[in-house]
């Protein structure tokens, strides 16, 4: 049915229509993402994502890129071993906030620390879609989940200052109002070298937005509309979110580093001379 | 088809077993392996960072082991041979990859130099207690090969067998070392790359658009395909279809998981190697493995010297469990026995075997040392004069 | 142009609500689904911006420019 749509050959047309719930940010992401793939100058035989688990691990299932599935919290060292097996290949690691920073938390801050040559793509909507609504590092402080009945009691990530902090290159956010922008930062952060992660704040109407008394997808929608302000270059100390819903968006950080392998080479051709071939990957 | 001559250190050298182990890993293509420092395996990683970047290898110390277990299956789908390193505490970690790895049949190597556990428990000392945990470690059902080198040698060509069973059956393959057998050291002869048998990754000739990950055309083990070669493939640890597209029915499961099982248990008798001394026609078998096999050697040695009649089976590989070459036993031997470095798990795997058709004897053992060979020999003089009551003790 | 696939439509509305020049409407027939898809009540004025299809979590709309499709 989609096959007529510009966007379908990135898509697993044969698996549509998707999981997702109606008004789900989800696959906004994704028409953005492909939208960003298709305009980053990359064959798509080059692209390859990894998910984790949660309703953003499924986004990998839908693209129609090599992608794998993998599981819960563990897409970023899994990109690490793709990524140094053909270094050639340009990894998207996309998940979910749950999956990212709770469970695989320890894994992003690694991998900005390495600067290794990844995107991160965080579908941050607050809380856990796929397993009933629970709370989440993101989830805002008072915020009500499944299990924070009487509102979330903990504080949440900033994650752009987590990034930032963390030695990521390229750090944006956007919600899935922010379609344009959303799909210029995705595609920025493809083509930069290095770690380099965008935030997507999406709504979760069926589990988030209405326990939280937002309405649904589209009045979700309408609240990043109200409540977001964009402010580029911001310092990302003071992006943080709460249950206000007020959303600072932005390219936060663009800078350069030298990524993993570059140092990686670097640093071993000066220490075992000449006889050092560069690593450009198993093959 | 023969070893890559860039990795293979051809020659006599004296070398402990975990330097061992990461030659053989050179010499079976392995060029990506990710790792986690932890007693008693350490010396593998810290060889194998000294040595990949000579051959073009790449190695990774990843933040913890779950990260190890999984960046060297993100390896594999990306085209290379891979392995991860660890011990006891480690290994519980990577749990969930092994089962992950036999899902996507995902060819890779888990090395496990097992100390005395269970949690922190004793790191420089020897234990064997995690030989269950290797096989029914991760949740759900599946099967893995499982090899248990007795000396440094044996762990220098076993590396090179797990990464070729590794590649013929899509499976993860685990090294079962144990802390003696990785800081013992011995006399390891590397043969030269032609004498070298290296089983290659079998690729898929599907024309792009027409791969379908688990089509496996009606063999056991599918072709596999690695990124960016334009098959734009989907693979999942969701159960999964031909297409590797996830499918939430019965049937699927039931096909999806019956042939992760069937690939190894039908291909049981190829896989499996034993080394076997005085068997037929023995009143006793020990049966044993990695370190405790040659502190059971020599117990063998001092009861033959008695005149009982005793064998020998040493696991090289402990799993697939050996059951058809047992039950042949059976009906010839009158007792089995037993030691190993914890308090009873290949055992039981062996005393199903036997079902009851003979005596079996556990010689348990809570690790941090070896059995004492005297130990051994009492239980084998004890099952002899069970077995065979009409011969009197003075008899020997 | 505006281009519609009601049956992979769940109704959500975010295309109606935000395409720049009120082309959509929900219509009033159902789809196979259960959802009222939109449909296009001014196509005339549609500049086939295609936020409808980037904004569509559902992949049943996207706008071509006409001059595109010529
Ligand atoms: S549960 Fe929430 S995140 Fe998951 S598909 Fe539904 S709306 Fe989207
Ligand atoms: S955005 Fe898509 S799913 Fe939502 S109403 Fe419009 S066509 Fe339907
Ligand atoms: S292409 Fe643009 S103008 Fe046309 S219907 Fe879609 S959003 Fe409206």
């Amino acid at each position: 049915m989609v096959n007529n749509n510009p966007v379908s050959d990135l898509l697993r047309t044969d698996r549509m229509p998707h999981i997702w719930c109606s008004g789900c940010g989800l696959g906004t992401t994704v028409n953005c993402f492909v939208r960003a793939a298709a305009g980053c100058g990359l064959p798509p035989d080059q692209i390859t994502v990894v998910s984790g688990i949660g309703c953003t691990g499924r986004v990998a299932g839908y693209l129609k890129l090599d992608s794998f599935h993998t599981t819960h919290g563990r897409p970023i060292p899994f990109a690490t071993g793709l990524k140094l097996a053909n270094p050639r290949l340009k990894v998207v690691v996309y998940s979910g906030d749950g999956d990212l920073f709770a469970i695989g938390g320890n894994h992003f801050i690694h991998a900005a620390r390495r600067n290794m040559d990844m995107t991160v793509i965080c579908v941050n909507n607050f809380t856990y879609g796929m397993t009933g609504g629970q709370v989440t590092p993101t989830t805002p402080t008072g915020a009500i989940a499944s299990t924070a009945p009487y509102g979330n009691t903990e504080d949440p990530f900033n994650l752009p200052y987590l990034a930032d902090s963390a030695g990521a290159v390229y750090v944006a956010r956007w919600t899935t109002f922010h379609v344009r922008q959303a799909t210029k930062a995705m595609k920025e952060a493809i083509q930069k070298k290095g770690f380099s992660f965008v935030e997507l704040v999406s709504p979760c109407p069926t589990l988030y937005g209405r326990r939280n008394r937002m309405g649904d997808g589209l009045d979700m929608m309408e609240g990043y509309k109200e409540n977001s302000t964009i402010r580029n270059g911001a310092d990302t100390r003071d992006v943080g979110m709460d249950i206000s819903g007020k959303i600072v968006c932005g390219k936060f950080v663009d800078r350069e580093r030298p990524s993993f392998l570059e140092q990686y080479n670097t640093r071993l051709a000066a220490r075992l001379g000449p006889s050092y071939k560069n690593y450009e990957g198993v093959l | 088809m023969k070893a890559d001559p860039k990795g293979v250190l051809t020659g006599a050298h004296f070398l402990d077993g975990d330097h061992a182990c990461s030659e053989g890993a050179l010499s079976a293509g392995c060029r990506f392996a990710a790792g986690y420092p932890i007693t008693p395996s350490t010396e593998i990683v810290e060889r194998i960072a000294s040595r990949f970047p000579q051959v073009g290898g790449m190695f990774i110390q990843m933040e913890d082991e779950i990260a190890s277990s999984i960046a060297i299956q993100g390896a594999v789908w990306g085209g290379a041979k891979a392995m991860t390193v660890t011990s006891g505490p480690g290994f519980s970690l990577m749990m969930e990859h092994i089962g992950f790895a036999a899902m996507l049949e995902t060819p890779c190597v888990f090395v496990d130099v097992q100390r005395a556990g269970p949690s922190t428990g004793q790191p420089t000392l020897p234990g064997q207690a995690d030989m269950m945990q290797a096989r029914w470690g991760s949740h759900g059902d599946y099967e893995i090969i499982a090899l248990c080198p007795n000396s440094p040698q044996e762990c220098y060509d076993l590396t090179i067998r797990a990464f070729n069973l590794a590649e013929e059956y899509r499976v993860p393959v685990m090294i079962m070392m144990d802390e003696c057998v990785g800081h013992m050291t011995e006399k390891v002869v590397i043969p030269s790359p032609e004498e070298i048998e290296i089983t290659e990754r079998r690729y898929t000739t599907a024309k792009l658009g027409e791969y379908r990950p688990y089509f496996t055309d009606g063999e056991m083990v599918p072709p596999i395909a690695k990124a960016g070669d334009g098959h734009r493939f989907h693979v999942t640890g969701l159960t999964h279809d031909e297409r590797g597209y996830p499918v939430m029915s019965p049937e699927v499961q039931e096909k999806c998981v019956r042939r992760l099982v069937d690939k190894i248990r039908l291909n049981a008798e190829r896989i499996i190697s034993l080394e076997e001394s005085e068997t037929e026609g023995a009143d006793v078998i020990v049966v044993s493995y990695g370190i405790t096999s040659r502190v059971s050697v020599k117990a063998i040695e001092m009861a033959r010297a008695d005149g009982i009649k005793v064998g020998h089976l040493r696991l090289i590989t402990a799993w697939p469990f050996p059951e058809k070459r047992i039950r042949e036993l059976v009906g010839r031997t009158g007792a089995f026995i037993m030691p190993e470095l914890n308090y009873g798990q290949m055992f039981f795997e062996m005393q199903r075997v036997i079902d009851g058709k003979a005596k079996s004897y556990l010689l348990p053992h809570g690790g941090g040392t070896v059995h004492k060979p005297e130990v051994i020999y009492r239980t084998i003089k004890e099952a002899a004069l069970e077995c065979r009551p009409q011969v009197e003790e003075s008899a020997w | 142009m505006v281009t519609i696939n009601p049956d992979m439509c769940k109704g959500c509305g975010i295309c109606i609500r935000f395409c720049p020049a009120g082309v959509l409407e929900f219509s009033d027939e159902f789809n196979s689904k259960g959802y009222h898809p939109p449909r296009a009540v001014r196509p005339e004025a549609c500049t086939g911006c295609d936020l409808c299809g980037i904004y569509c979590p559902d992949f049943a709309i996207f706008g071509i420019l006409l001059k595109t499709v010529a």
